[in-house]
């Protein structure tokens, strides 16, 4: 059907339309290509990262995340946009393809798009079309009007990036527009022409144009959609190559972001991949000092930043006014890496990173929490880079004085406070403890001394109101039968924190001896009350027999009956669960707590709404508790107002830290008298029905009794 | 028994404590002899501080020269070892000056050197018995000291009280000449005097002191609101200025301020003597500390065993109470 | 700047309740390491050659035990360790750790020496002793240290009132340095391991012409007999009431000293 010229057919000034056609898409292409090597140049220098393995799951989550924009619904409003946008782009990509096409190539169709589905994918592209403008249009507003607060830039970081932003929701919807006005100009022509036109559909963009075309004269429309054609290409080609040179990156590297992600939780990277432990010592230089020491995959996350500050709106760190921004961590980097390895000209050499682009305040600040890990859409990573970081400072002496005693003491006690190691265990000999209670020391005679290891690591062992929760744990599990020991003076510090605070040789040594311990126990089982521990035997160790905390161990005690709970005494109690960050969002632990505190009759349980995966930090644990960092105020302090605003009165957590700063913070926010802190294990002990022991006979027949 | 000689040092014209306590000291060695005073410095402020030490010593050597003028511990010691009779024992204040010119000053002398004495415990044979402290005052030793060829003895301020004698008239002799023209490769300059802080410790009647047991920055508001409700001010030891949790002008102690109050809480401080040897005027201590052992309790009038993060804030209500409500009249907010 | 930091390995008591054993501490659950302000020392070394140039050496009176903390210096950035040992030197007092040292410092050359300003017996006697044996300038208690031209320092000393006395000393001088004048770089284990195998050579009592009568034991003019903990003479009131009781006994006895109105 004839209707208005292709644009291949057109001349555009004195050069044909096919001629013009080739021509844009070859430069831009070129130079597309061009940047795209820049881009990678730094990438091949970088540090190796080892990111192929189970490729299945990897596709698996690039499904979820990637094409299924599985995070972006948790902001919903920006969420809903981008996914209306991004679906958006992946229906119009044929569309876009068809149009380079028609550029050459005379009235051109897609194959396969000529029949029925070309006329239905026409249908369905005019929606998405219009759906994208208006969720561009919406954007705009938000961006430029409404200024949500997570996208200022605080002045020390630079100019605001509004400007970028509406220049990218411009040139989308100046595609969008070009693209209906094509298409209309086309319809328009053809009702004139009295010709069979293609169904426009009602309230699209190209329907709205198509009515507004209708009288207009065919020479006017035909320059109307000859422009439009010369417009779209450029502004695609335009943004095409706009693409690598800021936020919208991602638009490319998203993809790849996802597949290369780290596939587990709780875990860091070794000091360098392909390195073991036992070659280190040929490893001059542990972490990263300069840009080049980040590897490849972080370099992708740096170009991947879609600038969206969820991560920081999230980061307990910025919340209480400390010195960190996660969204700048990457931001500055990203930018830091323009600028060295610039498009045109010579890359600049490797100056340091801290006292550079960070302060050494910045990454001390971080308590690993991963609350910015867990909502960032890209799973751009930081856990690893700011360890990467302290592994850098470290290996150049640059520690803070405050962290310095306590990681001496763990070099020559095995635990941060300097205290005896002989006297580890001494938590066991409270003496109205000792009369309920016997803790076996395992002392290593291997042969099943014990099935199950109690790991009770440093915080529990040495501080005083700590202690209380070892011995809850050991009544909870000596009443239940449990035939379990701990270490006692063998047991050194996990080493948790030690590694997140980057002294990694320092970990090895503390794992190493926790390692030979742990086999010469004997033990098959391992139980423990600490966050940090668990996640260190889980994850840091390797080759441990399994390990479980103790909610876990209750849980399923109570729901096989073998613990039963007494009801709450107390009518005005009312109870809130906090989220431990290294139980909840490192391991995946939510439900069995809540599920032991909703089996204790009558108790009254209120969520935060900062509850689960985004739980809101207490503090940091281990090291973190000897840092100094400048803030405004407490994690825990926020924390206990927003038990408080839940209407709480109790504060249940399951981490010796968490207890340590809620407590503290409780004094500190003033609610002390109106908000109490307690452990779950020194709950379920306060409610436990006190039944007869059971034999060990009887406790190994039931398990056998629950795996057949 | 050798002579016994006292190096006395002052500050404007006015000698130190330390002046009579050497002196209770000297006796301790040599009950039979009075021990002599040697003084160094210039002009009218030397003159003066020898006016001053008349009434407690027999006989004063004085040595005047311009270069003296600032107490230069490598010029005193070149000094004294012209000025000094052969085998005498010296005894010097264990404090920044005595810390500087003891150990050289035995040396050249050809003497024994004990550093830090808290006691003496007479002489056997050629040898002086010494009584020290080790391992940051945790436990204390006996030392025996060869004093045949002499000695130089740093004394602790504090530990010997000033004798009171019916006061003799002290003959001044003047041993400049004998010193003779001194020199050395180290010279004074100036001393910076340490900024003032918003609050000057030394001037109030009531201190509420921390130490380590404070534990963090953070907790310091107790102390704070305790010093207001008492109208005092917040002092520290040592640990607290190198922390960096208050300015070195809180600080109590030998390189910090000496105060004279009347009343000192010592709330979470162990007790170390460069501390103690800050207050002066014996006030009423009162030590709150969750140690049983720690050497404050040596020194303090009241002794109270418990937790101060617990213990300040009650003690605040109650001092509200008690005072009605209203914070006293003198000092500024801590 | 050839400079020279005389160390010393000591055990950390802050946290222990010590016992006694004899005429001795109990030494069984001690954790040894290096004498506080002898790590300032080498820091402060450090950050002079670091812009003057130079290399620092650490060396220790003692035996193989006390090497340990000559590697954690050299870790730290030190360029050679130095054991000075013979059991021709047990027993010797300060002036005879004195003469040790002088004797192994005149076998070679340095600008500078500097020794912490105590250990922990307290004495704070050995760097004022080197110097008088040297004869060179000293000065104790040192908080800050500028090098100047013309072979010589800028240095100032903690005073009373927290003053400072500011003074210009000639090289080659001896100076003891107080905590707090530098914050000391971190020593990880993994520098030290990188030091393990470093050769650390040792110095007797005949290579350094040290004859019998010079130190240990024989020469010494001070001997500790013993350790003990003195009776608790009249010492403090100890409260025995509950808090409330405490502070109002307290409160009482401020009133009665003028302490509250």
């Amino acid at each position: 059907m004839l209707g208005l010229p292709s644009p291949s057919q057109a001349a555009y000034g004195i050069v044909p339309g096919r001629v013009l056609f080739l021509i844009i898409p070859i430069l831009s292409l070129t130079l597309f290509g061009y940047i795209i090597a820049r881009r990678l140049v730094p990438l091949l220098g970088a540090a190796p990262d080892f990111r192929l393995d189970h490729a299945s799951a990897r596709i698996k989550r690039v499904l979820k995340i990637w094409l299924g924009q599985w995070k972006q619904p948790r902001y919903f409003g920006a969420g809903g946009l981008h996914i209306v946008i991004f679906a958006g782009f992946l229906v119009l990509a044929v569309r876009s393809l068809s149009l380079i096409l028609l550029g050459i190539s005379d009235h051109f169709v897609m194959p396969g798009f000529s029949g029925a589905i070309g006329r239905l994918y026409n249908h369905v592209k005019d929606y998405a079309s219009t759906l994208v403008f208006i969720a561009v249009l919406i954007a705009a507003i938000r961006r430029g009007i409404f200024k949500p607060a997570r996208y200022a830039v605080p002045a020390k970081y630079g100019k605001d990036h509004t400007a970028e932003a509406l220049l990218v929701l411009g040139l989308i919807g100046t595609l969008m527009l070009s693209e209906s006005l094509f298409e209309a100009s086309q319809a328009a022509s053809q009702i004139q022409q009295g010709q069979t036109a293609e169904a426009v559909l009602p309230l699209t963009l190209a329907w709205l144009f198509k009515n507004a075309l209708i009288s207009v004269p065919l020479p006017l429309l035909a320059s109307l959609h000859l422009a439009a054609y010369l417009v779209h290409e450029l502004t695609f080609f335009a943004f095409l190559c706009f693409l690598p040179l800021g936020k919208h990156f991602h638009v490319i590297t998203s993809l790849f972001n996802v597949y290369f992600a780290k596939l587990d939780r709780g875990t860091l990277k070794p000091v360098r991949w392909g390195v073991a432990d036992e070659q280190l010592d040929q490893v001059k230089s542990f972490g990263v000092k300069t840009f080049q020491d980040f590897t490849w995959k972080h370099m992708v996350d740096f170009y991947s930043c879609a600038d969206c500050g969820r991560c920081t709106d999230n980061c307990p760190a910025n919340a209480v006014g400390r010195p960190l921004s996660p969204r700048f961590i990457t931001i500055k980097a990203r930018n830091y890496s323009f600028e060295h390895h610039p498009l045109f000209g010579k890359a600049g050499n490797g100056t340091p990173l801290i006292g550079g682009i960070y302060s050494e305040d910045e990454i001390w600040s971080c308590t690993t929490c991963g609350a910015c890990e867990e909502e960032c859409p890209l799973l751009v990573e930081y856990i690893d880079k700011i360890v990467d970081l302290r592994r850098g400072m470290i290996d150049d002496g640059n520690v803070p004085q405050s962290l310095q005693k306590p990681l001496k003491a763990l070099e020559s006690r095995g635990n941060p406070y300097g205290k005896p190691d002989k006297k580890r265990a001494d938590w066991t000999k409270a003496v109205d403890f000792q009369q309920s209670c016997k803790v076996k020391v395992l002392a290593g005679n291997g042969n099943g001394a014990a099935e199950t290891l109690y790991f009770v690591d440093s915080i529990t062992s040495y501080d005083d109101r700590i202690q209380a929760i070892g011995r809850a744990t050991a009544r909870i599990l000596n009443r239940t039968g449990e035939n379990f020991g701990i270490l006692g003076a063998a047991e050194k510090d996990s080493g948790h924190e030690v590694r997140r605070f980057g002294e990694e040789t320092l970990f090895m040594a503390l794992r190493d001896a926790n390692v030979e311990a742990i086999k010469a126990s004997g033990a098959r089982h391992i139980v423990t009350a600490d966050p940090h521990a668990l996640n260190a035997l889980k994850h840091d160790y390797k080759d441990l027999p399994p390990v479980d905390h103790i909610s876990q161990v209750i849980a399923r005690d109570v729901k096989s009956g073998r613990i039963k709970l007494n009801p709450i005494e107390n009518p005005d109690s009312v109870y809130t669960y906090h989220d431990p960050c290294y139980l909840g969002r490192h391991n995946q632990v939510y439900d069995d707590p809540r599920d032991v505190l909703d089996a204790i009759p009558g108790l009254k349980r209120v969520e935060m709404s900062r509850c689960r995966d985004r739980s809101f930090c207490c503090g940091g644990g281990g090291l973190m508790l000897f840092y100094e960092p400048k803030e405004d105020e407490r994690m825990g302090v926020k924390r206990v107002q927003m038990a408080a605003e839940a209407g709480a009165n109790v504060i249940v957590t399951a981490c010796p830290f968490c207890m340590v700063n809620i407590e503290d913070a409780i004094k500190v926010a003033g609610l002390e008298g109106r908000m109490t802190a307690i452990d779950l294990a020194e709950l379920v002990d306060q409610q436990m029905v006190r039944e007869q022991t059971r034999t060990q006979t009887e406790v190994a027949s039931a398990r056998l009794a629950q795996v057949s | 028994m050798a002579r016994v000689f006292t190096y006395i040092t002052h500050k404007n014209g006015v000698a130190d404590d330390s002046a009579l306590e050497l002196a209770a000291a000297a006796r301790t060695i040599d009950p039979a002899a009075s021990p002599t005073a040697i003084v160094t410095g210039f002009a009218a402020e030397l003159d003066a501080v020898c006016e001053a030490i008349r009434p407690s010593y027999a006989e004063i050597w004085k040595i005047s020269g311009e270069n003296l003028a600032y107490p230069n511990a490598e010029l005193v010691r070149k000094a004294l070892v012209r000025v000094l009779p052969a085998g005498s024992i010296v005894l010097l204040p264990h404090d920044h000056f005595g810390i500087d010119l003891g150990p050289g000053l035995s040396i050249k002398l050809n003497a024994a050197f004990v550093s830090d004495a808290v006691g003496i415990d007479g002489v056997e044979g050629k040898c002086l018995n010494v009584i020290r402290q080790e391992f940051g005052g945790q436990v204390s030793a006996h030392v025996r000291c060869d004093v045949s060829t002499g000695a130089a003895i740093t004394i602790r301020p504090g530990s010997f009280k000033a004798l009171e004698n019916a006061p003799v008239n002290g003959t001044v002799v003047d041993k400049s000449s004998e010193a003779g023209a001194l020199e050395s490769g180290r010279r004074y300059i100036e001393t910076i005097v340490a900024e003032s802080g918003d609050v000057d410790i030394t001037k109030h009647q009531v201190l509420v002191s921390i130490g380590r047991g404070i534990q963090d920055k953070d907790n310091i508001g107790i102390a704070e609101e305790l010093a207001e409700a008492l109208g005092a001010a917040v002092s520290c030891s040592r640990p607290v200025v190198d922390a960096k949790w208050l300015p070195k002008s809180r600080q109590v102690g030998s390189s910090g301020q000496t105060v004279k109050p009347k009343v000192y809480l010592a709330c979470g401080i162990s007790g170390s003597f460069q501390h103690l040897a800050g207050i002066k005027g014996n006030p009423l201590i009162v030590a709150i500390n969750k140690n049983p052992r720690a050497p404050i309790f040596q020194v303090a009038d009241i002794g109270i065993v418990d937790d101060i993060l617990e213990f300040l804030p009650e003690m605040t209500e109650r001092v509200k109470e008690v005072s009605g409500g209203k914070a006293s009249a003198a000092g500024t907010r801590g | 700047m050839e400079i020279l930091v005389c160390v010393k390995r000591v055990p950390d008591t802050s946290e222990n309740e010590i016992q006694l054993d004899g005429n001795d501490i109990d030494r069984d659950d001690l954790v040894y390491s290096i004498n506080e302000p002898d790590n300032y020392a080498v820091e402060e070394a450090l950050q002079i050659v670091a812009k003057a140039g130079g290399s620092v050496t650490v060396a220790t009176v003692g035996g193989e035990d006390d090497e340990e903390v000559l590697r954690r210096e050299m870790a730290m950035g030190a360029k050679q360790g130095v054991l000075i040992s013979d059991g021709a030197f047990n027993g010797s007092d300060g002036r005879g750790i004195a003469t040790i040292l002088k004797a192994y410092v005149q076998k070679n050359h340095y600008d500078l020496i500097l020794t912490g300003v105590q250990a922990d017996d307290g004495a704070a006697q050995v760097g004022g002793m080197l110097a008088a044996l040297l004869d060179v300038p000293f000065a104790s208690l040192v908080t800050s240290l500028e090098v100047l031209e013309g072979n010589k320092l800028k240095i100032s000393r903690e005073v009373e009132g927290g003053n400072k006395e500011v003074s210009e000393i000639d090289l080659p001088c001896v100076l003891s340095i107080q905590t707090g004048i530098n914050e000391p770089r971190y020593v990880g284990m993994k520098g030290i391991r990188q030091v393990a195998a470093i050769e650390i050579p040792s110095f007797g009592a005949s290579d350094l012409g040290i004859d019998a009568g010079g130190a240990g034991a024989a020469g010494a003019k001070v001997t500790r007999t013993d350790y003990f903990v003195p009776t608790l003479g009249k010492g403090a009131e100890i409260l025995q009431g509950s808090r409330e009781e405490n502070i109002d006994k307290v409160v009482e006895l401020m009133k009665a000293r003028g302490g509250l109105n």
